[in-house]
């Protein structure tokens, strides 16, 4: 049974519940670092990455989620949890798990005047457009290293990337009731790294 | 709730659609939006873990304590505030008073709360909401009172309490209302609907979208009379999805460890432990009000419809 770990500490993370329920898996909101055990893959949801930040570190978060992102565990981040995956956010001082080459630049739009909805080609889901939904969304400024951009706006600007077992997303597919992300990342995130540790126990 | 104000542009791209406008309370949930009167506060405030900050000239124990008309606050009062913090900034305008909101909209707020703490502009009707880009979130008593202002436009709600009490039994009363009224619309067979409607004084449409996915369209915060981590989760485990906290915090004796207290509270608000935990040498809680003894013109829940 493949679980996922939905990061539970403030924000839109019921939705993210919900997409995986309807995909039929099954999800397991995280508190505390106990929740961690036993998960396939953890969503860091949409939020104020500064609250979840501080309270990820108070109840001693960071450190076991950074060391299992390093140790090849799927995490994907939207918005707040984009934040919290990269590396560099302009000199921004607040508590991240920093594992992601992505230079990320918060309220990148503006405030809540400027967010806004766009159809986006994001072709490693399909050829259909995704409904993007952008709500005072940060951006990703570059990337290094070998992170994949996977969706970009029509201007060139980046929104989604991944690197390795890390996704990042600027947006909010969990506010649509398009799955296709959510699959995404079971199937080329998930599955992977469930087989390589079958593999691992077998050896 | 297919309503919006969006503007379309090309390739698609529309700012200030509903699903932003309500997508951004999504955000906000399991979260505590604090009052804060100075930036200075609203950095306490973003230090402590506040999800966004409300704005405001005066809390609203000293709104009560003082008197006089409550107004929208001062626009470089609420300029210095957003550029203090890069959590989103809410500020209040009057019940009615359509151009004070227009003020907050131009200012670039994230969004408007037409607050029953102000004094009110007109007792007859309430801003139309759907005019506006920026997001609205209202205060209600019970689910007729809500789905009215959602009708009118609000992308967010919260059960009104008595602001500036420190007395947490009208947010219970008003919560328990919203909630129980949900519960028994989404066991109510279809025919009985249009009469709950009429008996509630709601919009047919919203009625029936609250009977058929059993919660309101928009997120549901509580406010008014949170003064402590126990009040906050008692109010989450009672169905709120995040909390505003007026008065509680700067009115009592250390605003940043009651502040952080209040936002671990709601984040563990089933995990008792924690609650007892965090809620330990925080200090003097302000200092409450009976609802029972204030003067009937005192209270605040009963403006607005």
């Amino acid at each position: 049974m493949t679980t996922i770990g939905v990061l539970a500490l403030q924000g839109a993370f019921i939705e993210h519940v919900h997409a995986l329920e309807r995909l039929g898996v099954a999800a397991r909101e995280v508190r505390l670092p106990r929740d961690l055990d036993g998960l396939d893959g953890l969503i860091m949801p949409g939020g104020e990455s500064t609250t979840i930040g501080k309270l990820m570190v108070h109840y001693d978060l960071d450190e076991p989620i950074r060391t299992r992102a390093q140790a090849g565990f799927p995490i994907w981040g939207t918005c707040a949890g984009m934040i919290l995956l990269a590396k560099d956010i302009g000199g921004l001082r607040q508590p991240l798990i920093g594992v992601m080459d992505i230079i990320v630049e918060r309220n990148a739009f503006g405030r809540q005047l400027d967010s806004f909805e766009a159809d986006l080609d994001i072709p490693a889901i399909g050829a259909e457009p995704f409904r993007t939904i952008f709500i005072r969304a940060p951006l990703i400024h570059a990337v290094q290293g070998d992170v994949v951009v996977l969706a970009t706006l029509t201007d060139g600007r980046i929104v989604a990337a991944r690197q390795g077992n890390l996704l990042a997303t600027s947006f909010h597919p969990e506010l649509t009731d398009d799955d296709r992300l959510h699959r995404y990342f079971v199937d080329a995130f998930v599955a992977p790294f469930q087989a390589r540790n079958t593999a691992l126990t077998a050896a | 709730m297919t309503s919006t104000n969006g503007h379309s542009e090309k390739n698609g791209v529309a700012k200030s659609t509903w699903t932003t406008k309500a997508g951004l309370a999504q955000m906000l949930k399991g979260g505590v939006i604090m009052d804060v009167v100075t930036p200075e506060q609203a950095k306490i405030a973003e230090e402590a873990g506040a999800c966004a900050v409300m704005a405001l000239e005066r809390v609203p124990a000293d709104i009560r304590a003082q008197g006089g008309v409550a107004r929208m606050s001062d626009p470089d009062l609420i300029r210095g505030i957003m550029e203090a913090v890069s959590i989103p900034v809410m500020a209040k305008a009057r019940i009615g008073h359509f151009v004070e909101a227009q003020v907050l909209e131009a200012l670039g707020a994230d969004y408007i709360d037409e607050s029953e703490v102000l004094t009110p502009a007109d007792e007859q009707y309430h801003i139309e909401k759907q005019a506006f880009n920026v997001p609205f979130v209202c205060g209600a008593r019970d689910l007729g009172e809500a789905l009215r202002r959602i009708g009118e436009g609000a992308a967010m709600i919260r059960s009104k309490g008595e602001p500036g009490t420190g007395n947490i039994v009208e947010a219970v009363r008003h919560l328990r209302a919203i909630t129980s009224q949900i519960r028994r619309l989404s066991v109510a067979p279809p025919e009985e609907l249009m009469a709950i409607a009429k008996e509630l004084g709601a919009p047919y449409e919203l009625v029936r979208e609250v009977a058929k996915n059993g919660k309101l369209p928009v997120v549901l915060f509580c406010a008014g009379g949170v003064a402590t981590p126990a009040d906050a989760a008692l109010v989450m485990q009672l169905g709120a999805e995040g909390v505003f906290v007026g008065s509680g915090i700067f009115k009592s004796g250390d605003p940043a460890r009651r502040g952080k207290a209040i936002v671990e509270a709601v984040t563990h608000f089933r995990d008792a432990g924690i609650i007892a935990e965090v809620s330990r040498g925080l200090g003097e809680p302000m200092s409450g009000l009976e609802i029972g003894k204030l003067p009937k013109e005192a209270l605040m829940a009963g403006r607005g419809w």
